[in-house]
């Protein structure tokens, strides 16, 4: 299925219609982009470096605003939204970043705990306790861990905390910004796992994983998007891009998979 | 001819009015910045805590490093002017020519360099590696108004925390003053001080004060607008870190000035009430 003729197999958690954005006013980054992401899939979006994925991500979070173009998150305009009503609606995501994107001087705990606090104003702190250690559990990571601070445990502790805290608020979409990345292979494989677990833990939950890992993309996710300037090349299940004639497909597949 | 006239012409205008842009539109957004962010903590929910921890940081971690610059600088000064009246008999107003400098000048402009340069830098510093390690962009995606929770408490505790440390300096100031005076030179101690009752005023102190009121929000304005925007990874760190404190100690130099001006020809003018 091509940017050109985007048939929505299921209802869409996210619809990206005809998106455009430029910084300078000369070049998009994202020129025409049509996309729909079925809701309670997990889809990987891929892509050669510098085609606008990172971009995508952004604009699909609210964080940039498309130049033209709609972009609708379950159901809403997210680009006729106000900033406020923007921050309002954010607390349906949660994202896992690429470096975790704990912050520094909370401990693991203090971590998890944050959104909860922010959130959920009226819940009692031990049960806000209570819901961050189940969700660092449901991760993984070892009580021992909890009151250390993000700089004293391993990337893949941090991974997993990140994941977590995005897991804190019961999130309606999670996002995945390149989860592997630098990462070594053995660690890569413990994430990718995670995210496959996690997205079977709740059902109707929708993710979305912006990477780089062909073999991951393929092994774990639903469905597949592969980016090129600025556009949607190809978008279908696996097997649609091992079965696919478009050129750049192939040859990106292909490369990918035998770097692996 | 003309042609090469037009081209050098419009050189020389591009070379002016693109930074003069830049520097407008920068200006605009700052502005801009500052006020969301103030408006935004108009909004629940409130900030308290956070206020009270950068307080901490911006108030009670600068006290030592406020009081040792204003010992020496109230030594140094009372020195020179000692000096200096000496040459026509007038040492006694020593006393009451430091106070009037360190609590309407010195005071102020000192404390905010001291704490721009302190707690300013530091907040660039830590917004720009936030903004770089993507926890700026977490908390936007965690539905956390950023400026709210970021910005606006560290202008707050900077406004609050500012007028306190200059008031630290100058007592420590004069205790510098008084040490040189009554103690190495063996001035009077009761006419030191009695000069110095007669000469100042509550009023003289409550300018530093309010001057340096605004000065913590220029810095504490500067220093977090550039943190917030920082692009470029360690070194747009370093380059936010550094523009932020420049920014500042310049910005703190030329306002005192226009508010001293201000004082002056408004407030002493139209009060009646003598400089």
């Amino acid at each position: 299925m091509t940017s050109e003729e985007v048939k929505p197999p299921a209802e869409p958690a996210i619809l990206l219609t005809d998106v455009k954005k430029t910084f300078d006013g000369k070049e998009f980054v994202v020129n025409g982009m049509n996309l729909s992401i079925p809701k309670g899939s997990l889809t990987a979006i891929i892509g050669f470096s510098g085609t606008g994925k990172s971009v995508m991500l952004k604009h699909i979070l609210g964080l940039y605003r498309p130049t033209s173009g709609k972009i609708e998150v379950l159901g809403q305009d997210i680009t006729e939204l106000s900033d406020d009503e923007l921050t309002i609606f954010r607390q349906k995501f949660g994202v896992l970043f690429q470096g975790a994107a704990l912050f520094d001087d909370m401990t693991v705990l203090e971590n998890v705990c944050f959104p909860l606090f922010e959130h959920r104003r009226e819940m009692p702190e031990e049960k806000v306790i209570q819901i961050a250690t189940t969700k660092l559990k449901q991760v993984g990571l070892d009580e021992k861990h909890f009151n250390k601070l993000p700089s004293q445990i391993s990337g893949g502790m941090q991974k997993r905390t990140g994941l977590a805290r995005a897991l804190a608020l019961d999130p309606e979409i999670i996002f995945y910004d390149e989860p592997t990345t630098g990462l070594d292979p053995i660690l890569t494989e413990m994430v990718d796992n995670l995210i496959l677990e996690t997205h079977k833990l709740r059902e109707g939950m929708t993710s979305i994983m912006v990477s780089h890992d062909l073999d991951a993309a393929f092994r774990i996710a639903d469905y597949v998007a592969m980016l090129n300037a600025g556009q949607v090349l190809l978008f279908g299940t696996p097997e649609d891009f091992f079965n696919t004639e478009i050129e750049l497909v192939k040859k990106f597949v292909a490369k990918g998979m035998k770097r692996r | 001819m003309i042609e090469k006239t037009s081209r050098r012409m419009d050189e020389l205008w591009e070379s002016i009015a693109v930074p003069a842009t830049a520097f407008v539109r920068e200006l605009g957004d700052i502005v801009l910045f500052g006020i969301t962010s103030i408006r935004l903590s108009f909004t629940k929910p409130y900030r308290y805590t956070e206020i009270i921890k950068h307080m901490e940081f911006v108030g009670n971690q600068s006290v030592f490093i406020v009081a040792l610059t204003a010992l020496f600088t109230g030594l140094a000064l009372s020195f020179q002017l000692y000096l200096g009246f000496k040459l026509f008999n007038a040492v006694n107003m020593v006393g009451p020519t430091v106070a009037l400098g360190i609590t309407r000048e010195l005071g102020p402009v000192l404390t905010g360099l001291i704490v721009a340069a302190r707690a300013g830098g530091a907040m660039a510093a830590r917004l720009g590696t936030m903004r770089v390690n993507e926890q700026i962009d977490a908390l936007d995606v965690m539905g956390v108004n950023t400026k709210q929770y970021l910005i606006a408490p560290r202008i707050y505790a900077a406004v609050i925390c500012m007028p306190l440390l200059t008031a630290i300096f100058d007592f420590v100031a004069m205790l510098g003053a008084y040490i040189l005076c009554v103690k190495l030179v063996d001035l009077d101690e009761a006419v030191f001080w009695d000069r110095v009752n007669q000469m100042i005023a509550i009023r003289h102190i409550n300018e530093g004060l309010f001057k340096s009121a605004i000065f913590g929000g220029f810095f504490a304005l500067i220093c977090t607008y550039r943190g917030f925007n920082t692009t470029g990874g360690a070194k747009g760190v370093g380059d936010a870190t550094n523009k932020g404190v420049v920014a500042s100690m310049v910005m703190i130099i030329i306002l005192d000035y226009f508010l001293t001006n201000v004082f002056i020809r408004s407030f002493y003018s139209l009060t009646g009430i003598p400089q």
